[in-house]
């Protein structure tokens, strides 16, 4: 058995660590675990990932959960370009610093917005207009720094090239994008950088990625997206009290 | 100039970095950024550092923020030894794993902690209702429960037979919690023991002194608080009821 990875591309986490292998021709089995289903709690995948999380990699013996994590290991492993991880000191930190700042102000923050649009009204739970506000001004406060602080008038946001910081980055934005908030308009510095990112990675590998997200707003609205068990509920509950 | 280091030990980020440096012998200039005073803020720490955040490193004309960057910019800068953070690729993984793992797991949860059982009520006078400390208590109690048997299992450290970033990011994250009069490894004998091994792996000498200042907290003096931050801390209050 091959390297398999297990992801739900409604993940932004699963997405870049998607991408990356598609990108870097890395072979790998897709294993794919429905989270609307509630399937990453289920016995099944206990036994795989029992932090119940995606992405995971299985390689072999050796499960590897965290898509940081992941990324750096895939580019270990399979020698991708120097430019997503470079071997240079303090090009290689700059991905570790801004990802250390993405962990407290863009993972969670980003993906709030698919649980108010989309999982809250799903299971018939409506987040408070207040918690909605506070995470618009989050998003947009984030949003500034991260072209203020991180890109500036570089290419991307650690150097002149591409790395796993674009990547992770990407991907949490287009969260937003895909139920409805238009972050790019006014922001014509991150609408350029996005652009770059997306032709490095290639339309066709974008569009593919970024399909499930992009429907999901149209298929809760068509009803056609899969009911949640009501096993699931207390957990979805739980976490849209969670959110700040 | 050396490397300076800007740094508040009150801040568990800032501790792994100080115990780090300290154990391994790199020679740095201790820049004190009181948290308590809010120097923070300071014209002069925000061209270090404009997200206002510590640690921040300069190395000459090299800048660095984020503790996790430090820690590793430092390891391979300084040659300091491989266990620190192993070459062996799965190894490594698994302390890449649990350092992506502890932001929102183990930092921020035991962060909370400090602010409901101290200085939220220090600070406004007022206890954060019962029921939102429970569920924060709750959630810690099931992360160390993860981290006890996904990450430690049955080793003497994250990665095996040695310590690593890992372990040292962990503990002083674990111990933040402490200032408030809360112990979160009265319930595992394993996870004490780990505490205990880590200590005095780092050194007991170290490791008091890197915790002194936390272990002060109680006694500071916050009526000297600028109106604004205490304005701010009783907005975060709200945020709990």
């Amino acid at each position: 058995m091959g390297l398999e990875l297990y992801l739900d591309l409604l993940s932004q986490p699963s997405r870049a660590v998607y991408i990356f292998a598609k990108k870097n021709g890395i072979p790998f089995e897709l294993r794919n675990v429905e989270l609307l289903k509630g399937q990453h709690l289920s016995k099944e995948f206990f036994p795989v990932n029992s932090l119940q999380r995606v992405p995971t990699l299985k390689d072999g013996d050796f499960v590897l959960s965290e898509s940081v994590a992941i990324l750096i290991y895939l580019s270990f492993k399979y020698q991708t370009a120097d430019h997503w991880y470079p071997s240079d000191l303090q090009a290689r930190v700059r991905i570790h610093e801004y990802l250390g700042w993405h962990a407290d102000r863009i993972r969670g923050t980003f993906g709030v917005s698919l649980w108010t649009q989309v999982l809250a009204p799903l299971i018939g739970a409506q987040v408070p207009e207040e918690k909605v506000k506070r995470n618009r001004t989050n998003i947009d406060k984030a949003l500034q720094h991260l072209e203020d602080k991180f890109l500036g008038h570089k290419a991307f946001l650690t150097s002149q090239q591409v790395t796993l910081a674009d990547l992770m980055a990407l991907e949490e934005l287009m969260q937003v994008v895909a139920v409805g908030y238009p972050l790019f308009e006014g922001r014509p510095r991150l609408a350029a950088w996005r652009e770059r990112v997306e032709a490095f990675l290639g339309t066709d590998l974008c569009q593919e990625a970024h399909g499930p997200i992009f429907h999901i707003v149209e298929q809760a609205a068509n009803k056609t997206l899969p009911q949640p068990s009501p096993d699931f509920y207390p957990n979805m509950l739980l976490r849209i009290s969670m959110i700040p | 100039m050396g490397m300076e280091l800007y740094l508040d030990l009150l801040s568990a980020s800032c501790r792994a970095v100080y115990i780090f440096v300290k154990k391994n012998n790199i020679p740095f200039d201790f820049q004190f950024v009181d948290l308590l005073q809010g120097h923070h803020h300071s014209k002069e720490y925000m061209e270090i550092n404009p997200l206002k955040k510590l640690p921040s490193l300069k190395d000459g004309n090299f800048i660095l923020s984020e503790s996790v960057a430090i820690l590793l910019y430092l390891c391979r800068k300084y040659s300091a030894p491989s266990h620190w953070y192993p070459p062996d690729l799965h190894m490594r993984a698994r302390v890449d794993e649990f350092m992506a793992w502890q932001h929102t797991a183990i930092q921020l949860p035991m962060s909370k902690i400090l602010w409901i059982k101290l200085l939220i009520p220090m600070i406004t006078g007022e206890e954060v209702p019962a029921g939102k400390t429970k569920e924060i208590l709750d959630e810690v109690n099931k992360n160390m429960q993860l981290f006890e048997e996904k990450f430690l299992q049955d080793k003497m450290f994250i990665t095996g037979d040695n310590i690593s970033l890992a372990d040292v990011v962990a503990l002083v994250e674990m111990m933040q919690p402490m200032a408030g009069n809360h112990n979160v490894f009265h319930n595992s004998p394993k996870l004490a023991e780990w505490r205990t091994r880590v200590e005095l792996t780092i050194g007991s000498g170290l490791f008091l002194e890197a915790h002194e200042r936390l272990k002060k907290l109680t006694e500071w003096d916050c009526s000297t608080l600028d109106p604004t931050v205490k304005e701010r801390v009783s907005k975060l209050l709200q945020k709990f009821k």
